[in-house]
């Protein structure tokens, strides 16, 4: 059989299709990984902080830090990687701010997520998109 | 025991009581991500340090739950609350079972 | 007005390094731990017919990355220098000795070693690489195995010795008996190879400071050796590097530690001389 480039495109466009459908039936793996961390509860914007590069020279190694005044532990979750869960911070008695910074593995282009659960049980989300690049000679 | 596992802690050797300090943790560490392929195609199943934990004299500064998405070598940077004296102690605990820990002293006066 | 003086000077630039090509936004001084100053920036040496300046690759890295060589603690390549120290004083071989058992300054002996290397060696008769000299005295009188050119133990002791000559000047000797292998690491560097048919000079010489795709091109600079790189979270020799620069242009590339690599290696240090030894440096 011929198998042009437009089979091939018209064959991958119907795929993505069928891909989308149960994503929109159904809650997202980053939807799950949040309502596992609030419990269902709704979020809020403000009152947290998430710090990352713009544009991420290598995706391996991506330095990010997260800041939530008064929070109990913070979630780090990204939107592009297989699995969204990336880190929990959790602050006990001596935690002298609630902050935390560490280096993290990004799949590509993406938002990256953080929620913080504050003392009185409220949620608060913030997500800063960063950019993955590829190197000059794909190496 | 995964090979080659060695911990590195940064704390101040001196504080006043009551002071904010920054702590810095490093650990060499693969952190084999479990999405990964070897060259027969087979998937290389995760192994990484699942938790991290500092406490400051029995007391709890921070815990940390790690996936996958934790860069090779992980690195935490956080603050911790000085109220005396005493022992900062470090705890990593590995997928393989291994736990590796690293003690810091620091002198309130 | 000074300050719209000073803004109209600063849109000039703006479009004076638009027209050229020229990109580098990042630079400031690379001081490590508040302290030691390094030279990322210098006059190229008299060799150097195409360059009126050299500059260490740290310059042209995003503000992020450049912050993890700032200090030691954020700079992952130091665990493998911590792994380094622990190994230095390990007994290995059947002549039950340590590097300490004979060095007994501690590795502070090599200070200013990382800056001559590679050089011309009478005894060996070739040009030697710090790896050769570690290897000879694991070989010959720790009576032990050799270690991988590029292998993690023989990465990590080139960061622990090049640490020691961390901010001196990078000043390898290229004329007398080393003239051969430089005038080869020469012809190397510029000659074309591979399906993409391109040269070291191509992208390090003709193109640094540009994009290639959402790369910044560097030139090239070895002053930094070992490197720890975000991209395979590990320290990497120069001769590993040359290997992935030519399986990058599709070449069939070189051993490392053949005569070939030496002598590149040489030449390529040659082209940074001035530049400081920057230990394990971070690059993406």
């Amino acid at each position: 059989m011929n198998f042009t480039r437009r089979d091939a495109l018209i064959l991958g466009a119907g795929a993505a299709t069928v891909a989308l459908l149960p994503v929109q039936a159904f809650a997202s793996p980053v939807d799950d990984a949040i309502a596992a961390f609030t419990g269902g509860a709704a979020t809020t914007e403000g009152g947290i902080e998430l710090t990352a590069p713009e544009i991420a020279e290598n995706g391996n190694t991506v330095p990010v830090s997260v800041s939530a005044p008064g929070a109990v532990s913070i979630i780090l979750i990204s939107t592009g990687n297989p699995v969204p869960d990336v880190c929990t911070f959790n602050f006990g008695a001596l935690s002298g701010s609630q902050f935390g910074s560490t280096r993290i593995r990004l799949a590509g282009t993406q938002d990256v997520i953080a929620v913080a659960k504050m003392a009185d049980g409220s949620f608060v989300q913030t997500s800063s998109v960063v950019k993955v690049t590829i190197g000059g000679c794909g190496g | 025991m995964a090979v080659g596992v060695k911990p590195r802690v940064k704390v101040p050797k001196t504080a006043a009581a009551g002071d904010v300090i920054t702590i810095k943790t490093l650990i060499s560490h693969k952190m084999e991500s479990g999405q990964r392929k070897d060259s027969d195609g087979n998937k290389i199943p995760q192994s990484i340090i699942n938790t991290f934990t500092c406490d400051f004299n029995g007391q709890n500064v921070m815990s940390v739950e790690l996936h996958g998405a934790i860069s090779t070598n992980p690195y935490f940077q956080f603050k911790a609350t000085v109220p005396e004296s005493g022992d900062f102690n470090f705890t990593w605990y590995d997928d393989d079972g291994s736990v590796y820990t690293e003690t810091k002293s620091i002198a309130v006066g | 007005m000074i300050g719209s003086n000073l803004l109209r000077v600063a849109s000039i630039a703006t479009i004076a390094s638009l027209a050229f090509g020229t990109i580098t936004a990042n630079a400031q001084s690379l001081i490590i731990n508040e302290e030691e100053l390094m030279i990322t920036q210098a006059p190229a040496a008299a060799h150097l017919e195409n360059l009126d300046e050299v500059f260490s690759g740290w310059i042209y890295r995003t503000k992020e990355t450049q912050s993890l060589q700032l200090d030691d603690f954020d700079n992952p390549g130091m665990i493998f220098v911590d792994q380094a120290l622990d190994e230095w004083a390990k007994v290995d071989g059947s002549a039950g000795k340590s590097c300490a058992a004979c060095h007994t300054g501690g590795p502070a002996e090599f200070a200013g070693l990382r800056t001559v290397l590679p050089r011309w060696d009478d005894e060996a008769g070739a040009i030697q690489s710090m790896e050769d000299y570690i290897n000879e005295c694991r070989t010959e009188r720790m009576q032990a195995d050799a270690w991988k050119w590029s292998g993690t133990s023989m990465t990590a002791m080139t960061a622990l010795i090049s640490l020691e000559s961390r901010g001196m000047p990078v000043n390898v000797v290229i004329d007398g008996p080393a003239s051969d292998a430089w005038e080869q690491g020469k012809d190397i560097y510029y000659t074309r190879v591979g399906q993409l048919d391109m040269s070291c000079a191509n992208c390090h010489e003709n193109n640094y400071d540009t994009m290639i795709r959402a790369d910044h091109l560097s030139q090239g600079q070895t002053n930094g050796f070992p490197v720890y790189r975000l991209k395979n979270a590990k320290l990497n020799s120069t001769h590993a590097r040359f290997k992935g620069c030519m399986k990058n242009i599709r070449a069939t590339p070189y051993k490392e530690g053949s005569d070939e690599f030496r002598a590149l290696e040489l030449y390529v240090a040659s082209r940074g001389n001035g530049l400081s030894v920057e230990g394990a440096s971070v690059r993406n």
